[in-house]
Parts: C-alpha cells; structure tokens; sequence
C-alpha cells in the first residue's frame, strides 16, 4: 500500500519511495526514508493536498506524490 | 584580512534574517548568473577584519535537483568561500542537521548557529548545543536572528575559527569511502573536497559522477562499491540507502543531545485546527485577502496616494514650474519637463500601495501562513500548471502588476515563477479601469457594470486557458510538483518586516528614477520630433503618429484600424491609463464629452468591446515590462513574454471582435 492509501489519524511507517528521480530525492532528502514513521494530519479542504508529520515538521505534499512512498501501516 | 562566508541553510531556517541583522543596509542584491534566483552579498566589518556574506539559496540537500541546490552547490565548489555558516533551525533539527552533515563533508572550516532554540523550551524540549557540538566537531551557537541574541559569539568564531574537519561515519561506510576514494584520485588529482567527492559518487550524484570521467573497469567498481553499501544497509536504492545512512546518524546524535518531554497541543497546531479547517480555510483565506485589498486599494490606500499625488503635482511640479517659467525656460523644456513629472509621478503615486501590499505579503510570508495559502489554494491552481504559492501574486495582479511581479519571488522554482510572470498581466490592473469605463460608459451606458465586470472575469478565462496552453507547450518539462513544508505560525519582529518592505520599495522607487524616467523621455521625443527630426506642433507628424499610421492597418481586422487607437495603445506601454488621456491628444479635443462624441463616430459597440479586450491582454506597461525584466532576468524573457501576450491580445480581440458583431 502507498500513504495515499492511509487516511487522516493514521500512522504509516515509510518502506520505500519509487517515482521519478527528482523527486524521489527531494521526499527522501526531507526525511521521508525507510522506517521513519508519518502521521497523516488533514487533508486540504479542496481535497489534495494532504498534510503529514515527519521527523518533527509538518510536511504538505500531493495525493500523486503520496501515491510514490510505499507504506505500512502502524499502531 | 578579508573573510568570505558562505550562509548556507534550509528554507524557512531564518537565513534570509539573519543576513539581514550580520549585514545591516551594506547589501548588494542581484541575480545569480543565468538564472533568476536572487544573490545578495553584504559585508561587515569586524576589528581587522572585512566580511564578505553570501546568502545561498535555501536549499535541503547538497543535491542538483534544483535550480536552488545547483547555484549553492557551484557557489561552494567554485568560489571556495573560507568558512561555512550553518543556519540550522532549533525547531526543526533533525531535517535542517541532513544539510549540515552534507555541508561537513566539504572540509571546509563551518560555524553552526541554531536559530530559534527560545521556541523549544515551551515545547517542553531541550538540546544540549555543547554535546552537538562536539558530536559534529564543529562550533555551535545558539543565536535569536529575529531579536539579535547570539550574535557577538556568532561573531567571535566566525573571525576565530579555522578549524577544518570531517566527520567520520561508521566504519563500514568508511572502508567503502576509502575505496571510493581510489578510484577518484585517479580520476582527479586534487584533494579538494575528497570526503564531498567519495559521498556523492557513492550516492551516484549525476553531475559529479559525469565529471569524473571514469572508464568503463571505474564505472564498474563503483557500481559493484554501491550494491555492497546498499547490501550493508539493507537498502534496494544507493540514493535511499545514503540518506537513510545520514539520517540514522543524525536519529543517533539526536538521542544523545535532545530531550524531549510530552507537551500538549502547539500554538501553531491550534491556530492551524481553523486556518486551515475543511470548511472554514478558505473563507479565512478569502478574509484576509479582502481586508488586505480592502486596506490597500481602499480608503487608506487611495488616501495615501491621493497625498503623494499632490505632493508632487502641487507641490512639487507647480514650484518647479513656476521656477522654470521665471528663468524664461524654453516652452519646449517646460513641456518636457512636464510630461517627465507625469510620467513619473503617476508611477510613484503607486509607492504607498506598493509598500502597504508588500507590508502584508512580508507578514504573510514571516508569520508562516503564505505556506498555508499554497496548501489551501494548490488544489485549484494545479490545474493549470501552477503551484499553488501562485494564488497570491495572481491577486496582486489585479490592484498592479508591478508588485505582483515582484511578489512572484515566493514561488521557489524557476519554472512556476516563470509561468507565473507571463500570466499575472491577464489580471486586469487598475490603471485599466479607466479605459474600459470610458468605453463602457460610452457604448453600454445601461450595462457599463456587466460590460466591465466581464472584462475581469475574460481576463481570468485567458490566463486559465494560456496556463493549460502553455504547461503543454513550453512549460512541458515543468513537473509541478509541490511538497512544500509547513513552518510553526511566528510572530514577525517589526524590525524585520520593514527591512523586508522597504528592501522591495527600494527597487521599485529605482526603477521608477531610472527606466521609467527615460523611457518617458523618449515617448515624449516621439511624439514631438518628426523622422526628420524636427519639431512638430501636430503629433500626427511625429515620429510616434508615422508609426501609429503604420501599424493601423494591422488593427483592421479587429474592428479599430485607426491610427489614433494605434497610437494610444502604443502610450499605454507607458502607462494604461494614459490611453485615455493619448485619445483625447490624437482626437485633438479637449475633455471626455467630446471625446465620446468622436468615439461613437469612430467607433462600433463591436469594436469597442474588441479595443478593451485588447486593452486587457496587451503587453504591461514600462515598470511592469521592467519588473518582469528583473524577476526573468533577461531581456530575450521579457521580450518573448510580450510577444506572446500581443499574440494572445490579437487573437482573443479578433474572435471577440467577429462573435460580438454577429449579435450587436
């Protein structure tokens, strides 16, 4: 499952991160790497994008690039 | 001895406000060479010694994956700078350190200062800076940049330290790294920057690794070097398996220096549960937003510029006449001397709105909520190839598209600031409001409101179909893409906001003295010299009236072919309300009655329509054109942005032209 598939509340731990290559890096280089664990926060009210919490920050990033980070979810 | 510092941090680490506090107004604010991304370099002097600070981008990660990353990268590779001042941000320490151990790796004297540390202690949090710093084997300084605290130790070691070290990883990575080495002193021979060098080949940074030139046998080694470091990490990907290396060193300084007790919910989480709320987000959006229009284009700020106007027509103009007609001045100087006061002075007269939007955009951007505003409004904007940071510069463009322009600077890509730039002239401006009422008023008498609402929203209908246009034309490559982070909501410090509104006024109050300044000149030259260079009483003689009878013929097919209307739109390059006034000249009459009278003649309720479409599309006027020059940073930019926007006007007029003559 990808974060896109977690919903608001939910905790999700980071096994991956695929997509094109720039961007890809610039998740990975903001924190999101294997075993971090991301809190999903709110949902934009025009529904994308969504607000996540990782390593301590508050992060905003599109449902597509959501849909690239590999996930599972975590109590 | 002179010092150059390098001031190197992630965006939103207060950089920008820390240079401002070390460097005071002794600030050299430019370009960057090829791109439009902002240098400024101030220097200070401190004892014996002279400072020179560069401000680099902020930026995430010594990565070429932006504009951003690849200027500081260059800067710090290239330049050589004699010490690296780390801004790290103390909220936020874990992310901002990322940069910090990358920046580590060049072996080049650093200085870290944890901005912000006051933040933490009412979240509950503690980081022992002496710890960190003797984990990093580097000088830390605990500094305020918004209210100045910290700054003599900053100082002091950044005059004193010249201390250059590296910083070991696990010994598994080292032994990879080692090997690494090998194969790059045989490709390069110096030893400048060997650790930065081994970890990008390792992370196959594609710049460095291009550069190298290794041979196949190389190439081979270090990709076998990859999938043993991958192997030892656990990892699939060598760029994941890096960064997941960096960041457990960083999890394990962290766990030694920082600590942490639970605390309840954040101010800034508490004022985002209603900022940024599902229902009511957008409506608090849409109030801000109203109440800054409401200020600026409002009472306050018409008054305001209602008094700057007569400052210097009554004041200022009328002495200066006065004084001119006393010395028997030639009336030829006079009246230049007058149109250069006009031309000016109806530019400067914007000055106070200016400053009062660019007050509120530098609250909005230093409190934290222009990051909200993206969040809030990328949903619609996305659409058309934007981010949503665009929104608000968009909306400025509908008060001047000077400081809309200006306000495009938020936009962290080059690309989207680019885009940005080329439709924010679609937002109808203010001084076009007059054109359209005089034909409104003169055409729709009973539907003037319709007539000019429809202009605003025709304009919104361009802009939308030009982005969709262009996102798969030219702007192809851009992959709009937004992950953009949420800073804490921080009270801005007054200081630091009027340096930051009067940094923006300055360059607008230069380009006012400078290009809009001659360019007025030269009109003023066209429209009284003939080719022959000879003065000329009528200006249908001038310079300016032989081009307009050129250029009519083109207008033809949308239903103005006159070379009065030519010329009029050619002084509305200067400013748009003066195609009012340049109407009025060609037509040789005297006030907007027989104006009117002249227009229905010349004109069809069809054509008028067409002549304000026009009016609405065309290219902006001077200090427009020159802002857009000095956001783009080039000339080539400006001119393609204005040939499209005449393209797009053309078209858009003709087929208003054609469709309205059918039902009128």
């Amino acid at each position: 499952m990808t974060l896109f598939d977690c919903q608001v509340g939910e905790k999700a731990e980071v096994l991956g991160v695929s997509g094109e290559r720039a961007i890809r890096k610039r998740l990975i280089d903001m924190g999101i790497t294997t075993g971090t664990v991301l809190f999903i926060r709110k949902v934009a009210p025009l529904g994308d994008p969504i607000e996540i919490r990782c390593r301590g920050y508050e992060l905003s990033l599109r449902k597509d690039e959501a849909k690239t980070i590999e996930v599972r979810r975590v109590g | 001895m002179n010092f150059k510092v390098a001031l190197a941090g992630n965006p939103n680490s207060g950089k920008t406000t820390l240079f401002n506090r070390l460097t005071g107004s002794r600030q050299h604010v430019g370009n960057w060479p090829g791109v439009t991304i902002e240098k400024k370099e101030g220097s200070f002097q401190i004892e014996e010694h002279e400072i020179t600070l560069v401000d680099l981008p902020g930026i995430y990660s010594m990565s070429v994956y932006s504009m951003e990353e690849i200027v500081a990268r260059d800067f710090i590779m290239d330049e050589h700078p004699d010490l690296i001042l780390n801004i790290v941000d103390g909220t936020n320490i874990e992310r901002n350190l990322y940069l910090s151990l990358q920046l580590k790796e060049l072996g080049i004297p650093m200085v870290i200062a944890v901005n912000m540390l006051d933040e933490l202690k009412g979240k509950g949090i503690t980081i022992d800076l002496k710890k960190l710093a003797a984990l990093l084997d580097t000088p830390v300084v605990a500094i305020s940049a918004k209210n100045g605290s910290g700054m003599e130790e900053l100082i002091h070691e950044l005059v004193h330290n010249t201390h250059s070290s590296v910083l070991d990883y696990d010994p598994a990575t080292e032994a990879i790294l080692k090997q690494i080495s090998v194969i790059r002193e045989a490709c390069r021979h110096d030893h400048v920057h060997d650790k930065f060098y081994a970890m990008k080949m390792l992370e196959n940074d594609e710049v460095i690794v291009r550069d190298l030139r290794m041979s196949k046998a190389q190439l081979n080694e270090l990709e076998s070097l990859q999938k043993q470091f991958c192997a030892q990490r656990g990892q699939r990907e060598i760029d994941m398996a890096v960064a997941d290396m960096r960041y457990a060193l960083i999890e394990a300084m962290m766990k030694q220096c920082v600590k942490k007790s639970d605390s309840e919910t954040s101010v800034s989480d508490r004022i985002d549960m209603i900022v940024t709320n599902k229902y009511l987000g957008i409506p608090v959006f849409f109030l801000i937003l109203f109440l800054m229009f409401i200020v600026t284009f409002g009472p306050i700020g018409e008054g305001l510029k209602g008094w700057v106007e007569t400052l210097i027509n009554d004041v200022l103009a009328a002495n200066l006449l006065v004084a001119l007609t006393s010395m028997a001045v030639a009336p030829w100087a006079l009246d230049l001397v007058n149109t250069v006061i006009g031309g000016v002075g109806s530019v400067l007269s914007f000055m106070p709105q200016i400053m009062l939007l660019f007050l509120f955009l530098s609250v909005l951007e230093d409190s934290g909520y222009m990051s909200r505003a993206a969040f809030l409004m990328d949903g619609m904007l996305r659409k058309i190839g934007l981010n949503g940071k665009a929104f608000i510069p968009m909306l400025m463009g509908f008060g001047c598209t000077v400081p809309a322009v200006m306000a495009s600077r938020v936009l962290e890509h080059e690309q989207d600031r680019k885009m940005t730039i080329l439709l924010i002239p679609f937002m109808s401006c203010g001084a076009k409001l007059p054109v359209y009422a005089l034909f409104a008023g003169i055409f729709f008498p009973e539907h003037s409101g319709v007539a000019i609402f429809s202009m605003y929203v025709l304009g919104i209908l361009v802009a939308i179909g030009c982005g969709f246009l262009l996102r798969h034309t030219v702007f192809k490559e851009n992959e709009s893409t937004f992950i953009l982070e949420l800073p804490p909501y921080r009270i801005p410090s007054f200081q630091v906001t009027m340096i930051h509104m009067w940094q923006k006024a300055k360059g607008f109050l230069i380009k006012a003295g400078t290009i809009i300044f001659s360019m007025t000149v030269l009109l003023w030259v066209l429209t009284n010299f003939s080719f022959t260079l000879q003065m000329v009483a009528d200006p249908t003689s001038s310079i300016l009236g032989t081009i307009g009878r050129l250029i009519a013929p083109l207008l033809i097919p949308l239903g103005f072919g006159h070379w009065q209307s030519a010329i009029a739109l050619i002084s509305g390059l200067i400013a748009k309300e003066s195609v009012v006034s340049s109407m009025a000249v060609m037509y040789n009459v005297g006030n907007v009655s027989q104006l009117s009278g002249v227009l229905t003649r010349v004109f069809t309720p069809a054509s008028a329509i067409a002549f304000m479409t026009f009016v609405l599309l065309y290219a902006p006027c001077v200090a427009a054109i020159s802002a857009i020059h000095s956001e783009a940073g080039s000339w080539k930019y400006t001119l393609k942005s204005m040939g499209f926007q005449i393209s797009v006007a053309y078209c858009v007029s003709f087929v208003v032209y054609h469709v309205v003559s059918l039902f009128i």
